[in-house]
């Protein structure tokens, strides 16, 4: 009996009577079930990634010839300016959000979320704060002061169109803020008996981490914006220097947020890389403990790099110093990470037909390079040299694009049949894969050498001589923008249509597919119990001396050391059964 | 014959650290280098770009490696092999990037240190003002705004006003006069900078430059002949350090062929020193969006020769000489009696708002 069978027999009711089909309506509604609502969220910030999209092909369309010949310059600000806020805080922020509430709650064995109606109105904050901000483009006086907002430029550029950004951006952070609660709670109290942190899925621990560092660093942005507000609006100078106030000060409240946004974009993509490479490659995570902890790690020193951000700006050199060092540490932990990943995949069976598995594969392969050229970027004397340049624009977009996303996509096609009951298309997944690998290196990649050749970033007109390699990132971010079509409409023609994909198509050993496809209401049929480590791949085939973790050392006992916890003990039974042992 | 696996990965990482020495050494990625600063941040680069290579080269090979050793072979349903962790490797993945990050950042600390920037005294000898050390907080809270007492006559400020005064620039330009803080760190106000090389600290710079951004041009002033320039001219081989602000949003200075950028900041003024070291004419660009013309904020760095440069300043201050003389003999009577009296008020202390009032 493989592991999963055992976790299967352990959890899955002979027959379910009602699998949770929904009629098409429900999804429109002010609905509190978790499931519904991370549908909410999936599906709407897909919409404005699309529409972020094409602002960034609007961007690229510019960017082609060297001239401004294709939108004016103060349009062309506010296209990169809402392309910006719409990915980070409409897109990436939200998706990850998205995937938490519907996952999260059946990885534990909960019913729902301990705030149900929090959770709905964290969504439901969202859609408007999109809309206003989109409409300030077609009432034509949008903002353009770049997503970053620095006074006093901010305070100069149209009242209007900057008022709406920090309303909006107010509006989608205390969005965060609600939900980072509600996942916190939901952690800590809600997990079905017998699950300690050790045995928690690992995107938990990526949730865990995230949530932390939104309700750490998000209030600052809103103060931040807040004192812009009072600048903007009513007068003050806090940041306006004709007043005497210190544009610097904005530059540190912002990046406090800031710089962790991007850890909260990442690290539950890195979860969601943790769960797809093991499953698909059926084996288990390669050193889970080291995994787990190296998040909470990333999660901490996020806090303390955000002045890396301004090297060029107003701070001292020993303060650049510090900062230097505390950016490259973050290698350390992002190492661990990457490199457990390759020794997961080290000796599997690779399932490499599932564009899940691939995308996975494909944000080890690309993240890689943002990483390394953000150990660059670390480096004080160089980003002297490439701040503000296409270098950057090319770091970020390899972090956020070749990681994010493509952890985006890789969650998609993992969780699809959970969400849907339906399977996807095999082969328009792995067209799509091809498409995305192609058109985002040949997009960003060329960046990196324009950026450090002089081209500055936030420019609609550049110097002739780097006509070349702009050309060439913008067919690619044609072929970016292709690339969604075979997803769309993969996705909408195999929810309506797909073959069935039953409980557990992939064999997975995680809680949350030991229910029916979609989950009923309420999730479990009754409270879940562990009969396996969430990553027990293989475990049948287990060779005498194969070296098993200390992590795991129920698992030593030998193969189906079954039904560690009882639905009807309390929770610390595990430690009891292992010293039994 | 088989050859044993340590072989083969002896063989590959000498392959792997060839190939990244080398082109650590010949990416091109880099314009020329016209700085002395220049030099030591492409060495410093050179060597994270040799890392960098290894370390990209090493995942990537290892990704290709597994996805064609370790694909799943048709009608193999089974799982692989439990391996949970390592310990040793772990400790071992660990361990190198930690120790590549330290030289790193080692070597980054050193090349700052060489090209002027890192300063800890500069700090610590910046005035605290007696006043604030005196008043109760709220007293102390009230002076941030204020200027803190300095000795130094602020060269940024006086030139900040020309410009403003200059009608061309005044059109544009809200006639708000941006108070310019100087070091004081006890109120967070620290001007940023990129000092003297530490074999010329203490020494002054051969030539100082005052430059203030504004939207959407740099103004050059030469303090020593009084000359305005609208490009940049330096002698090679000289160290120069130039003395920025911005009248109105923030800009930053950047030559590329200098490896250096300095942001300027309305309200604070930011220093850099350096050398350069090739003549020629490079671009000098606005690296922080600063509107819609961001793009356009474009002007030129001349590096010439010592005499060159003598005969530049020349022709410039008989320029400016003419100029003068013009503008005094032509404008007065177009002129409103503020603008007229201006330049005086300003040497006099006397605010506008207090001239308006007098003159009502």
């Amino acid at each position: 009996m493989t592991q999963a069978q055992v976790q299967e027999k352990a959890n899955i009711p002979a027959e379910i009577e009602e699998p949770g089909i929904r009629k098409w309506w429900e999804y429109f509604t002010f609905n509190t079930d978790h499931k519904v609502i991370g549908i909410q969220y999936l599906v709407s910030t897909f919409i404005f990634y699309c529409i972020g999209g094409v602002m960034a092909d609007l961007v690229r369309t510019e960017l082609r010839t060297p001239e401004v010949d294709f939108v004016t310059p103060e349009v062309y600000n506010s296209l990169f300016t809402l392309h910006a806020t719409i990915m980070i805080f409409l897109w990436i922020v939200p998706a990850g959000a998205g995937f938490t509430n519907y996952v999260l709650p059946l990885m534990i064995g909960a019913k729902d979320m301990a705030f149900p109606r929090l959770n709905a109105l964290a969504f439901w904050i969202i859609p408007p704060a999109g809309l206003m901000l989109i409409a300030s483009l077609v009432v034509g006086d949008a903002p353009d002061a770049g997503w970053t907002s620095y006074p006093p430029l901010s305070l100069v550029t149209g009242q209007v169109g900057e008022g709406i950004w920090i309303m909006s951006v107010l509006l989608l952070g205390t969005s965060s803020i609600l939900g980072a609660i509600n996942f916190i709670v939901t952690l800590l109290k809600m997990r079905a008996p017998g699950i300690g942190f050790h045995q928690l899925p690992l995107f938990c621990w990526a949730a865990f981490a995230t949530s932390a560092l939104v309700l750490l660093s998000t209030p600052v942005l809103a103060a931040g914006l807040i004192l812009l507000a009072f600048d903007l609006l009513a007068g003050t100078t806090f940041f306006n220097p004709t007043g005497g106030g210190d544009p610097v000060v904005y530059q540190h409240m912002f990046w406090f947020y800031s710089h962790p946004a991007v850890y909260i974009m990442i690290l539950p993509f890195f979860g969601v890389i943790s769960e797809v490479i093991p499953v698909h490659s059926r084996k288990p995570i390669f050193g889970y403990k080291a995994i787990a902890y190296s998040s909470l790690a990333i999660s901490f020193l996020g806090l303390i790099v955000w002045a890396h951000h301004m090297f060029t700006s107003g701070i001292p050199g020993w303060l650049r110093m510090f900062f230097m060092i505390t950016t490259m540490i973050i290698a350390v932990p992002t190492g661990i990470k990457i490199f457990s990943w390759l020794g997961t995949l080290w000796g599997g069976k690779l399932h490499l037909e599932r564009p899940a598995l691939l995308f996975a594969i494909g944000f080890v392969g690309t993240f890689v390079i943002g990483g390394i050229s953000g150990v660059m970027l670390a480096a004080v004397p160089f980003d002297i040299h490439v701040h503000d340049t296409y270098f950057v624009v090319a770091h970020l977009h390899y972090v956020l694009f070749g990681g994010s996303v493509l952890g985006i996509y890789a969650a998609f096609y993992h969780w699809f049949p959970k969400m849907t009951g339906r399977m996807l298309n095999e082969f328009w997944g792995q067209v799509h894969f091809a498409f995305t690998i192609i058109g985002l290196n040949m997009t960003f990649l060329p960046m990196h050498k324009l950026g450090m050749m002089g081209m500055n970033r936030r420019i609609a007109q550049y110097d002739p001589q780097f006509t070349f390699l702009n050309e060439i990132c913008t067919y690619g971010s044609y072929i970016l923008a292709v690339s969604t079509f075979p997803f769309i409409i993969n996705v909408i023609w195999s929810w309506m249509y797909g073959p069935k994909a039953g409980n557990n198509p992939w064999n997975a050993l995680t809680l949350e597919w030991m229910t029916a496809s979609p989950p009923a209401f309420e999730n479990f049929d009754k409270p879940p119990v562990l009969a396996t480590g969430p990553y027990d791949y293989g475990l049948e085939n287990a060779r005498e001396g194969v070296p098993l973790s200390d992590a795991e050392p129920i698992l030593s006992a030998g193969t189906n050391s079954v039904l560690r916890a009882n639905p009807d003990e309390p929770y610390p039974a595990i430690a009891a059964e292992t010293d039994e042992r | 014959m088989k050859i044993p696996s340590s072989i083969w990965t002896l063989l590959i990482g000498i392959l792997l650290t060839l190939v990244s020495l080398w082109y650590g050494q010949n990416h091109d990625l880099l314009p020329k280098a016209a700085s002395d600063e220049a030099s030591l941040v492409d060495g410093l680069f050179n060597t994270m770009m040799t890392v960098s290579v290894g370390i990209f080269l090493v995942v990537e090979g290892v990704l290709i490696y597994t996805i064609i050793k370790y694909r799943r072979r048709a009608g193999d349903d089974k799982d692989g092999l439990p391996v949970h962790g390592n310990v040793p490797l772990e400790i071992l993945w660990t361990a190198i990037p930690a120790i590549i990050v330290i030289g790193i950042s080692v070597y980054s600390f050193d090349v700052y240190n060489e090209m002027g920037g890192f300063n800890p005294h500069a700090v610590h000898e910046a005035p605290m003002t007696p006043q604030a050390m005196k008043m109760p907080g709220a007293a102390i809270a009230a002076t941030l705004t204020d200027t803190p007492a300095s000795t130094k006559p602020n060269l940024n400020q006086e030139k900040s006003d020309e410009a403003m005064q200059d009608p061309a620039t005044a059109a544009v330009r809200n006639a708000d006069q941006i108070p310019q803080k100087q070091n004081a760190p006890g109120v967070g106000s620290v001007a940023p900078t990129i000092g003297p090389t530490p074999d010329k600290e203490g020494k002054p710079p051969a030539l100082t430059v005052n430059v203030t951004g504004l939207q959407y041009a740099w103004i050059f002033t030469y303090p020593e002949t009084s000359v305005t320039s609208g490009e940049l001219h330096v002698p090679v081989g000289r160290e120069v350090q130039i003395n920025m602000t911005a009248n109105d949003v923030i800009h930053a200075f950047w030559v590329p062929e200098f490896r250096l950028k300095q942001d300027a900041i309305p309200g604070r003024q930011s220093e850099i020193r350096f050398t350069p070291s090739k003549e020629g004419t490079y671009a000098l660009i606005c690296a922080e969006l600063c509107g819609p013309y961001h793009g356009a904020m474009r002007s030129q760095v001349v590096v010439e020769k010592p005499e060159t440069f003598a005969a530049w300043m020349k022709e410039q201050q008989v320029a400016s000489n003419e100029t003068l003389n013009q503008a005094i003999a032509v404008n007065p009577a177009e002129l409103s009696p503020a603008d007229f009296l201006a330049p005086h008020t300003h040497n006099m202390g006397i605010q506008p708002e207090i001239l308006h009032q007098i003159h009502n």
